[in-house]
């Protein structure tokens, strides 16, 4: 003898297989991808009084903080990176190597993002307007560590005939993840919040990975294979600034430059 | 035949498990960044040829899970027309539900990145889903509806801590209704029980990213207790305490079985199967330490505790078989045969 639960079943079961074919129906992405995703909308103010007014830097007095980060040691050697899970990664990168200490014939030392951790007080400053852009070529994301301001648009561009996926796994600010599946697709993300740093990374290709500095002001720098950089257009005073690399960590140094002056500090890390 | 489709859907469970267990092994939870859309692409006209890398995983087992969803839809619609116990319907009806819910807290797990708590759900609910699917399985089965009653006559009969041959052939014929080891159906509800909190460590352990907190087997970093704590060292090393007590509690009632019920097949089989299991799994939870989480070996680790846990649950169920009503006027005809007896039909009739 069916009873109630019976005809209660019945409905669920309509109601399940409405909901089979409902949650399918989507169509083919076609062109480009242009949203905004989440914390595209202008920075709000850091706390509820009113910001202080930008003070632009007086380019007369300005000064520079240039420098140098090496290495001490034997670095880890760059392995080949399996490209087997995607036919076309192998193909368009088959020789791509991983990243991770890029040190030069001198012991200089890449990839290290060096930075104004301290001292500007609280002056402002205005966010570019010209992208960052974050390149996935050949499977790779181009360059590995990069910096950007506030307010400033991130645009992450797909160059592969292949899909990639865009996480960014921020802590402070909000995280995201879109997709782009076909190539020349491009979006655009700004962020909101300091934060130093921002892993990136592709779960499609596991070994695709880049390191993303937010800041409040454009006083930063990514040392190249030659490990040298340069903190120009400084107000005269004192700052903390910081090196950091994924792997071998932070170190920072004290430097105080007067009017126009350029002063040298040098990074040194250890294996 | 909804015995043997049963039996399909709860084989396809499993491979549904190990598909799943294969998205956390490899990284690739996130790899595909909409749901139930995945890039846009409506799920069954999503392009083969686009299946690379962490996709591979993550789209094969978003299909692999909506054709096992469809199959308890399936299950769920035979049983409440062709089932006469109101109890196994109503496990039919719990499945579709647990499948349902199964389905939503995986879009959840990828729409929110993937939050702890929601991924440790979704590893959870699988094994009951997959329970689900095994006790519908069991309960329809042959076996189970003819009480595991022996045709021939000729079973020995053995209750705790004796042994005698059935020589009387007017003797009433034994089977799992007349089985009544209290001691039996509590271990087998301990153990079960045991075995998937025992799981629900694991999926904590795996989704909190502790799985080589203590990188080293099977000692912790060199000493028997770890030498030092932090919340992921404490709960991988709570899940290898926990594979400690669920050997002992798995030798224990597969012991208990084997000494006291070996003629018993359809307890001895499940109990010799637990063996077998579990000591693969300890075997495989060693090899996944040792070899850094090699993705295949993690994932086998992650399906074969599965199958302990059903394992142990169908020996539960047995154990508890006399506690369960029968088929609906259902009669059920034995025949007593053998050297001790001539042909002769002993009729039971049993009651809904």
């Amino acid at each position: 003898m069916r009873g109630p639960f019976d005809h209660l079943f019945r409905a669920v079961v309509c109601a399940s297989a409405i909901a089979v074919v409902a949650c399918g129906g989507g169509s083919n992405q076609t062109q480009q991808n242009t949203a905004q995703p989440q914390g595209a909308a202008a920075p709000p103010p850091s706390s509820g009084a009113a910001a202080p007014a930008a003070a632009p830097v007086d380019a007369a007095t300005a000064a520079t903080v240039t420098g140098k980060v090496t290495f001490m040691g034997t670095p880890a050697a760059a392995q080949p990176v399996k490209l087997g899970s995607d036919p076309y990664c192998e193909k368009a990168n088959p020789g791509l190597k991983t990243e991770t200490e890029v040190v030069g014939s001198d012991g200089s030392l890449g990839n290290v993002f060096v930075y104004v951790k301290d001292g500007l007080g609280n002056r402002t400053f205005p966010a570019p307007s010209d992208p960052v852009v974050l390149d996935q070529k050949g499977c790779h994301y181009t360059p590995h560590v990069l910096g950007i301001q506030i307010g400033q648009p991130l645009q992450i561009v797909n160059s592969d005939d292949t899909l990639h996926n865009v996480h960014g796994l921020a802590k402070t600010n909000k995280e995201f993840n879109q997709g782009q599946p076909i190539q020349g697709m491009k979006m655009t993300h700004t962020f909101s919040t300091k934060e130093v740093m921002i892993p990136f990374k592709c779960d499609v290709h596991g070994w695709m990975n880049a390191w993303i500095g937010v800041l409040d002001h454009p006083y930063y720098a990514v040392t190249s294979t030659d490990g040298t950089f340069s903190l120009k257009g400084l107000p005269p005073g004192t700052y903390t600034i910081e090196a950091w690399h994924e792997k071998l960590g932070t170190q920072t140094q004290t430097v105080t430059v007067g009017e126009k002056e350029t002063k040298n500090v040098a990074f040194t890390f250890k294996a | 035949m909804l015995p043997v489709f049963a039996a399909l859907v709860a084989a396809s469970t499993a491979l549904l498990i190990f598909a799943g267990g294969l998205v956390t092994s490899t990284g690739s939870g996130l790899s595909v960044p909409d749901w139930p859309n995945t890039y846009g692409w409506f799920m069954w006209t999503f392009p083969l040829s686009k299946m690379v890398g962490g996709i591979f995983y993550e789209h094969l087992h978003r299909l692999v899970a909506s054709t096992v969803g469809f199959l308890i839809v399936v299950l769920a619609i035979w049983l409440a027309r062709a089932e006469p116990r109101a109890w196994v319907r109503r496990l039919g009806y719990l499945a579709l539900a647990a499948v349902v819910t199964q389905g939503v807290l995986g879009g959840i797990t990828v729409l929110w990145y993937l939050p702890d708590a929601i991924s440790i759900a979704h590893a959870s609910l699988a094994q009951i889903v997959f329970c689900l699917t095994t006790t519908i399985a069991l309960v329809t089965s042959r076996g189970w509806v003819s009480g595991y009653a022996d045709p021939q006559g000729s079973r020995r009969v053995q209750g705790p801590r004796r042994t005698q041959r059935n020589s009387d052939p007017g003797s009433p014929i034994l089977d799992s209704r007349s089985l009544r080891d209290a001691t039996l159906e509590r271990i087998a509800i301990i153990t079960t029980a045991a075995i998937y909190v025992q799981i629900v460590i694991g999926a904590t352990m795996r989704h909190t990213g502790a799985g080589l907190a203590i990188p080293d087997f099977p000692l912790s970093f060199g000493h028997l207790i770890p030498t030092h704590w932090d919340p992921k060292i404490a709960i991988h090393f709570a899940h290898r305490v926990g594979a400690a007590a669920i050997t002992v509690l798995i030798t224990a009632t597969s012991g208990h079985v084997l000494y006291h019920h070996r003629q018993r097949r359809e307890l001895v089989r499940p109990a010799v199967l637990l063996l077998i299991l579990v000591a693969t799994q300890v075997t495989l939870g060693a090899l996944t330490v040792l070899s850094q989480k090699q993705f295949i070996i993690n994932s086998l680790h992650v399906v074969n505790g599965a199958l302990v846990l059903v394992t142990s649950l169908v020996l539960t169920l047995r154990a508890h078989r006399g506690h369960f009503a029968d088929a609906a006027a259902r009669t059920v005809q034995v025949r007593a045969t053998g050297e001790r007896a001539a042909s002769r039909t002993t009729v039971r009739e049993v009651r809904a």
